[in-house]
């Protein structure tokens, strides 16, 4: 029993970040229809501005955990803010002039960017495992005890506490942008029409671009638990990753929010669930063969709308 | 060659189609008879297309039975039907409101296209066909033939190389006609076939379907509305509103009937509510 | 005084055109300094205990100088080259022209003909003038046919013995070029021709390269007899991993894909027992020459009373790769004229007026699916028997991207145009092997800069397959890409 809470425990915090992945690439879908490859890789980025700076501010072993706190939260918000203008610029670049073109033109320059991006992190850092400082690391180890019998504890650690109450909180903000403000507003206007959209007032270029920019920044967060949570990195992180979330996102119903974060939920425990029960040689196939099993009987995803037919 | 008759082209009974809480059709019965032009009429929304839909196999129906009859008799279930093999078994063709051609392809290809399962089987599976057997390169001859006997029936022999799309509208639903006769149809469903055509086009679109009907046993179904071309061409005429038939008859009877005068005919699209408001006062 | 007025405001807006260009290619070097910040100013070393940061600020501050520099330049110029381009498209129908006029094809051909000729003649070509045959035959057919393809052709039947070609050449340009090629084509027919978006397609390569290498080593049968059990394994996995996916639409599609592409790797790489894991299987046996072994004695040298090198054998895997990659394109061609490949295209085209014919789409699909897959598991086994050895390290999703890239940056759909991005991405990167890790961002940034400035691929539009008079090329604007 405490190793199945256990289990649960830490699938929910790697389906979160898989969740907040997949909103970047349910958002990017929902508004312009392409699967936006190069997502993972901006979250790979977003981890690595993490870690440089986390090193380059230098917290010590003697630091106070106040300033360890505050520390990660101001990496966080300037992680955001520099992932952001590579969103901002991929989309500028390679998205936005193939734009009512050709379908595929965008998946081949996404798949590009993708390539441009993780051999740029390969050239400037190395294609070596980076890890956080033990510094950082040992100040945020630790956690509480939830049960505890034959001498097995289950333990929600800090960090897992951190990164699910973050990814609640930008859900809940996220969600509150969608269907409150007007950028919520302007960007379901162009999921619709785009057309009619622009007709109506809605500035799609910004709107678009804006979409790309909270997604890369949710991916910033993404890459920031994820440093936090395991301690190590590559440039590699980003296409393992992706691709979880994008079949979390397919799983979930592209399009759908709560359908990006219920099926990085699911993605994530399968994979726990799987390498804790089975064994982790073939966790990645129990995902993927979920992903085909759901979408064979119920294509559209779990929580998205059915394509309806018009002949 | 008078054998008896074996009964009607196309027999729609207690036709009944629902989306969640819609009720597209509604306990729809008729039936159309072999060699003869029918219509189906109604205002925007009464289910016209729904109708075709379940009968070309795009919908399957929530309750009822749609069945086709050959002139041997032979009898087929388009209800219970997979989409492909309704065109291919029971030879029903359609058109469709918003034209679909192959439009990257030229008119000759969307021709050859409709004669796939024919070549298909001429061409041992693909087998023979890539080993440049004689005899498919036989049936690609004869299906160029028929497709260039369509053409110049609507009218397009001399833009046979061009690619689809590039047609003006009224010819893309010429060629449309022409690429679901190529199929070998007994039965035609038009779906607004005289749709954005100017009357000089409207009228030659009258010209062929009343040469196409009954030849080989050709009967056609269509969908319209302009009242112009239904009045002429139909024998028949069924009206829906509502997803219900309201009345059914030969055009004459349809002009004379205060109902369907009163739902549609003379009466623009945005006026039928008002008129039926008027009735019911 | 009205002239003075208007040749200040012209000033004027020259004076605020050059401030507006000022200001645009600051905000460029400012976005470009962010970019920087701090995943490139910044690079983490490993220390003995930790991590330290070294700064690279003044390549940093170099890049966003030239950034800024470079933005400028370009929002000076460019408004002033709109006459320029102009007069370059006109330049470029002049000469189009002219060339029709001067005899098109055939004069060109002609003109290399008679250079081949003379080189020929001169000693300049090939060591053997028999073996010079190989490039000119070809170009006297090309000459009469008018046919650029068969200028191709005689290149790459005459590649091998050209001068300068080593035998580092011919086997990691010519023989990866055309394996790529290969594999364009046998993805062309899934996506080009049906409109499915595969991605995934590197799972049939694999199983290919495995079959071939698993029943040699068990059943130590030959490569002439593995290469078509390799393709029809993978025809028969292109149904098996079809046959439930057949019906997602689009995207779903392609991540389906995608992820039987994945469990195949990561089967192939924990099937520790059969497939040897991550460490792979080696020792797969050689192709031979009708029973003749390409070693030092008693095998094809000794046979032909040459003197034995290495470079026969790669010449022999060449020749092979060559003929399949043409039985490839042969089959392609072939098969768009019969009804099945129709209906692929038409397919693409439209799925529902594809029902509404009677075509049986998802059998279409499959046989679209199996065909595809049937060209990758041939692909597969000849790289498995190149190699001598495979790992799962081969069949990462990167070379399905690259397949799928090469079509579409081709032109789907369009053969020609799929060799010719084969040739330049591959080819081209391969050259470039020196600059190390700074290829794959070349490679990724080309991608992306043609795609931007070609959407439909290099050879876009499409011949049809049938024509009553003379055969007119269809714009790209009219042919779709499917959606399924």
């Amino acid at each position: 029993m405490e190793y199945f809470v256990q289990q649960l425990i830490n699938g929910v915090t790697l389906g979160s970040i898989y969740g907040l992945i997949a909103i970047g690439y349910t958002m990017v879908y929902g508004i312009i229809g392409m699967i936006n490859f190069a997502h993972g890789d901006v979250f790979m980025v977003g981890s690595f501005t993490a870690l440089l700076l986390f090193l380059l501010i230098g917290l010590t072993a003697a630091s106070p955990l106040i300033v360890i706190v505050l520390a990660i939260v101001g990496v966080l918000i300037v992680a955001m803010a520099l992932t952001a203008v590579w969103g901002w610029t991929i989309e500028r670049l390679a998205y936005r002039p193939l734009r009512g073109s050709f379908r595929l033109a965008p998946l081949i320059t996404a798949i590009g960017m993708s390539i441009v991006l993780s051999n740029m992190v390969q050239i400037a850092q190395g294609a070596r495992v980076k890890n956080l400082p033990p510094d950082i690391k040992d100040r945020l180890s630790g956690g509480f005890q939830v049960m505890e019998s034959n001498g097995f504890a289950a333990v929600v650690s800090y960090r897992q506490l951190i990164i699910v109450g973050v990814t609640i909180a930008l859900m809940a903000l996220f969600t509150w942008i969608i269907t409150s403000t007007p950028l919520g507003r302007a960007q379901r206007a162009c999921e619709q029409d785009r057309t009619m959209a622009a007709l109506t007032g809605v500035d799609v270029d910004r709107t678009i671009s804006l979409t790309f920019v909270i997604g890369a920044a949710l991916a910033a967060v993404a890459g920031v638990m994820f440093l936090v949570y395991y301690g190590a990195i590559d440039f590699y992180i980003g296409f393992v990753a992706g691709i979880k979330a994008f079949t979390a996102a397919v799983l979930g119903g592209i399009g759908s929010l709560p359908g990006a974060m219920l099926g990085g939920l699911l993605i994530g425990l399968i994979e726990v669930f799987w390498a804790g029960y089975v064994g982790s040689e073939y966790k990645d196939v129990a995902a993927f063969s979920l992903l085909a099993i759901v979408l064979i009987f119920r294509p559209e995803g779990l929580l998205g709308r059915p394509e309806i037919e018009k002949v | 060659m008078t054998t008896a008759d074996p009964g009607p082209v196309l027999e729609v009974e207690a036709l009944g189609m629902r989306f969640g809480g819609l009720v597209a059709v509604d306990d729809l019965t008729f039936s159309a008879q072999r060699g003869e032009i029918t219509a189906l009429i109604g205002p925007n929304g009464a289910g016209k297309t729904t109708v075709f839909n379940c009968i070309t196999g795009f919908y399957r129906p929530t309750s009822g039975q749609i069945q086709a009859r050959h002139a041997d008799g032979a009898t087929y279930p388009l209800h219970a039907m997979p989409g492909h093999r309704i065109c291919e078994e029971a030879n029903v063709a359609r058109t469709f409101q918003n034209i679909r051609l192959f439009a990257g392809m030229s008119l000759l290809e969307n021709l050859l296209v409709a004669q796939h399962n024919k070549l298909m089987r001429a061409s041992g599976y693909t087998i023979g066909g890539l080993l440049g057997l004689p005899s498919y390169a036989r049936a690609e001859r004869v299906a160029v033939d028929l497709a260039k006997h369509w053409l110049q029936r609507v009218g397009l022999l001399h833009r046979a190389d061009d690619a689809a799309g590039d047609l003006p509208y009224g010819d893309q639903r010429r060629l449309e006609i022409a690429r679901a006769m190529c199929t070998g149809p007994v039965l035609l469903c038009l779906d607004e076939p005289a749709a954005g055509l100017n009357p000089r086009e409207s009228r030659e679109l009258n010209r062929l379907l009343v040469s196409m009907r009954g030849e080989n046993g050709l009967s056609i179904v269509l969908i319209e509305h302009d009242m112009g071309v239904v009045m002429e061409i139909s024998d028949r005429i069924v009206v829906l509103d509502y997803g219900r038939k309201i009345a059914e008859g030969t055009p004459s009877e349809i002009r004379t009937n205060p109902a369907v005068i009163a739902a549609y005919l003379g009466v623009e699209d945005e006026e039928v509510e008002q008129v039926e408001q008027e009735i019911r006062r | 005084m009205a002239v003075t007025t208007a040749q200040s405001g012209r000033a004027a807006t020259v004076k605020s055109g050059i401030s507006a260009a000022v200001a645009d290619a600051l905000i460029a070097a400012v976005i470009a300094m962010l970019l920087a910040l701090p995943i490139l100013t910044y690079k983490s070393v490993e220390q003995q205990t930790s991590l330290e940061v070294v700064s690279r600020w003044p390549w940093v501050l170099v890049g966003v100088a030239a950034v800024f520099i470079g933005r400028l330049a370009l929002n000076l110029i460019w408004p002033r080259l709109g006459g320029a381009s102009d007069g370059l498209a006109r330049l470029g129908t002049v000469l189009a022209r002219l060339f029709e006029r001067v005899g098109g094809w055939r004069t060109a051909i002609g003109a290399l003909l008679g250079l081949t000729l003379a080189a020929s003649s001169a000693g300049w070509l090939a060591t053997s003038r028999w073996l010079d045959l190989l490039l000119i035959v070809p170009l006297v057919i090309g000459v009469w046919r008018r046919s650029p393809a068969w200028l191709f052709l005689g290149l790459a039947l005459f590649f091998p013995f050209a001068p300068g070609a080593t035998r580092y050449y011919v086997e990691n340009f010519g023989i990866l070029v055309l394996i790529y090629v290969m594999l364009g084509w046998g993805l062309n027919v899934v996506v080009g021709l049906a409109g499915l978006l595969d991605l995934g397609y590197v799972a049939f390569y694999a199983v290919g390269a495995y079959a071939y290498a698993l029943l040699a080593q068990h059943f130590g049968l030959s490569f002439w007899i593995c290469l078509p059990l390799a393709g029809i394994l993978a025809a028969f996995w292109g149904v098996i991993l079809g046959f439930p996916v057949l019906r997602l639409r689009g995207d779903y599609l392609a991540i389906v894909t995608l992820a039987f592409g994945e469990i195949i790797r990561i089967v192939l790489i924990n099937w520790q027992s059969l497939t040897g894991g991550p460490n792979g299987i080696s020792g797969i046996p050689r192709p031979t020459l009708f029973g003749l072994e390409f070693k030092a004695e008693g095998g094809f040298a000794d046979y032909f009373g040459l003197e034995h090198t290495s470079l026969h054998r790669i010449i022999f895997l060449y020749y092979i790769i060559l003929a399949m990659a043409l039985a490839t394109n042969w089959a392609t061609i072939r098969l768009r004229r019969l009804p099945v490949g129709r209906a692929w295209e038409a397919l693409r085209e439209d799925e529902i007026a594809c029902r509404s014919l009677g075509i049986n789409i998802t059998n279409t699909k499959l046989t679209a699916f199996s065909i595809g897959a049937m060209f990758g598991g041939f692909a597969g086994a000849f790289f498995a028997t190149k190699q001598g050895f495979i790992s799962p390290e081969s069949f990462t999703f990167w070379e399905s991207a690259i397949i799928l890239a090469i079509v579409v940056l081709g032109g789907m759909g369009s053969q020609v145009g799929v060799a010719v991005a084969a040739l330049v991405m591959i080819g081209g990167t391969e050259l470039f092997r020196d600059l190390e890790i700074y290829r794959m961002l070349v490679f990724g940034a080309a991608m992306v800069a043609v795609m931007v400035w070609r959407p439909r691929g290099v050879v876009s539009g499409r011949v049809p397959t049938i024509a009553l008079g003379a055969t007119r090329r269809i714009g790209s604007d009219l042919v779709k890409e499917g959606h399924g």
